[in-house]
């Protein structure tokens, strides 16, 4: 019998099957548990959240396996972690420690700035950070089986990942009422691959699916995200860094699966503490806004 | 008569696909997010997902008894993946499972983690040949009494089965064109439908 591993279709499904899911970040076995009671359908194993990267500075790199391998033991649910954009051996690491997901992250330091990891060349699957319709097929035509908008990680403030899932939605729209002749044109000012956005244009969707991240802070914000066509949502920080997690995790999961009912959103968000304290994007100094890594 | 409706639980997980194969099958699809919905349709589809991640949202909206009364009606009910784990009466390594409507033990991710996530073409009893089954860190039947039907094996392991109005798989159906198995469980809610209509 013809068996074959990593497939597109066994990549990009893994991350369908995710749809409609919260997907959290934790530091150790503990929040895993509170992630996974609280029905996360992942978690991603990292050193530190994305606020506490940036507050402490430096060089961000890969987890120290310890944890990953914590994490992995500790949920039965799909564990995700970061690898540095570009850098192969933190990636085929990760790989080799059996991670479900790698998110080739501009959370972390970049390893390289002008290459992407080549992903077609794993048998686990990448996610990727995209900030408009160019970046995103770029990352699927580097091998990416899911996106997520790149938001502004660790900042509390929702801002970038609702102009990066719009952007990316708008575009996509555009694409599909375009004559094919328009195509070819379009691809270069995106600087897109070409077959990837026919595909899209065929298709009149993204061939992955695409998940908010970087600033969802509540559980109105994640619903504000699916609303706007995302197919599910990254939580970094917001979880951990707010007064209650449990409470606050359940109620974010709530408000992803039931986006259009305001009223169980309104009784989600009562007494929940306080969400993290949050950064206003224009107070950040363009070298510290991580979604300009990457390209 | 009336058009076949079948409703797949829109809890989280692959919703879309399974409504486009039922569509293709020829049935009318609806996405199940309120059990009050479970009285319009005649057939349903618990969906590929994660089985913890839709365990606690059937809790939460109080889902749980209604899904049970559902099958104990006589209407079929189709699991792929985690919906396999949802109906099984029994799960190894764990002391409680979830609906328990078919008398089979399963094993989650039982084939290993999404590195060794696969495809491989089957022959699924009464469904056809050459069907290419997409398994996604998926579990398989370990254990299974005498009047489930095997309709599928993977190395020697259950993967496909059916025992009266329940049918279950551990791969993926919905991820590929081919709508066999859908159009398989679409014949079965017609004849069911038929059957509680005469009785």
């Amino acid at each position: 019998m013809m068996t074959n591993l990593g497939t597109d279709r066994v990549k990009r499904g893994m991350a369908e099957m995710q749809k409609g899911g919260v997907i959290m970040d934790v530091v150790n076995a503990e929040q895993a548990k509170i992630a996974e009671e609280a029905g996360a359908v992942a978690v991603m194993a990292l050193e530190r959240v994305p606020a506490d990267i940036r507050a402490a500075g430096g060089v961000a790199r890969m987890a120290d396996p310890t944890i990953v391998e914590e994490v992995m033991n500790a949920v039965s649910i799909p564990v995700m972690a970061k690898a540095r954009i570009g850098h192969i051996v933190e990636a085929r690491v990760l790989e080799a420690m059996g991670v479900d997901y790698i998110d080739e992250s501009e959370v972390l330091t970049p390893a390289d700035e002008v290459y992407h990891i080549n992903k077609r060349e794993y048998t686990v699957p990448f996610v990727c950070g995209c900030r408009d319709l160019g970046e995103a097929a770029r990352r699927i035509g580097e091998g990416s089986s899911m996106l997520r908008t790149k938001g502004e990680p660790g900042t509390g403030n929702i801002v970038e990942a609702v102009r990066h899932m719009r952007e990316v939605q708008s575009q996509i729209r555009k694409l599909i009422g375009m004559s094919e002749d328009e195509v070819m044109t379009f691809a270069k000012n995106l600087g897109a691959p070409y077959d990837v956005l026919l595909d899209i244009k065929k298709n009149g969707r993204l061939p992955v699916v695409n998940f908010a991240a970087g600033g969802v802070a509540t559980p109105a914000d994640a619903a504000l995200m699916m609303q706007l066509g995302a197919d599910g949502v990254f939580v970094g920080s917001g979880i951990f860094k707010s007064d209650n997690p449990e409470k606050f995790a359940k109620a974010v999961v709530e408000a992803t699966t039931h986006y259009e009912d305001y009223e169980l959103i309104g009784k989600l968000s009562k007494g929940l503490g306080n969400a993290m304290k949050g950064i206003e994007i224009s107070t950040l100094a363009p070298e510290n806004r991580m979604q300009e890594r990457g390209w | 008569m009336t058009k076949t409706k079948i409703g797949i639980l829109g809890l989280q997980g692959a919703v879309r696909e399974h409504l486009q194969s039922v569509i293709a099958s020829g049935a009318e699809g609806v996405v199940i997010k309120q059990k009050e919905q479970l009285d319009e349709i005649d057939g349903l589809i618990l969906p590929g997902g994660e089985s913890t991640t839709m365990r606690r949202l059937i809790d939460k909206y109080d889902f749980f008894d209604a899904l049970v009364a559902f099958g104990k009606k006589g209407k079929p009910i189709f699991g792929t993946c985690a919906g396999l784990i949802l109906l099984a009466k029994n799960i190894v390594g764990s002391d409680s499972a979830h609906l328990q409507l078919m008398d089979i033990k399963v094993e989650r991710n039982a084939f290993g983690r999404q590195i060794a996530s696969f495809e491989a073409d089957l022959n699924v009893k009464d469904v056809g040949e050459g069907f290419n089954a997409v398994f996604i860190r998926a579990p398989y039947v370990v254990e299974a009494s005498d009047d489930v039907d095997v309709l599928a094996t993977y190395n020697g392991k259950i993967v496909a089965a059916r025992q009266n109005h329940y049918l279950c798989s551990a791969f993926h159906p919905e991820l590929t064109d081919d709508h066999r198995m859908a159009s398989y469980f679409v014949k079965m809610v017609e004849e069911s439908k038929s059957a509680l209509a005469t009785q």
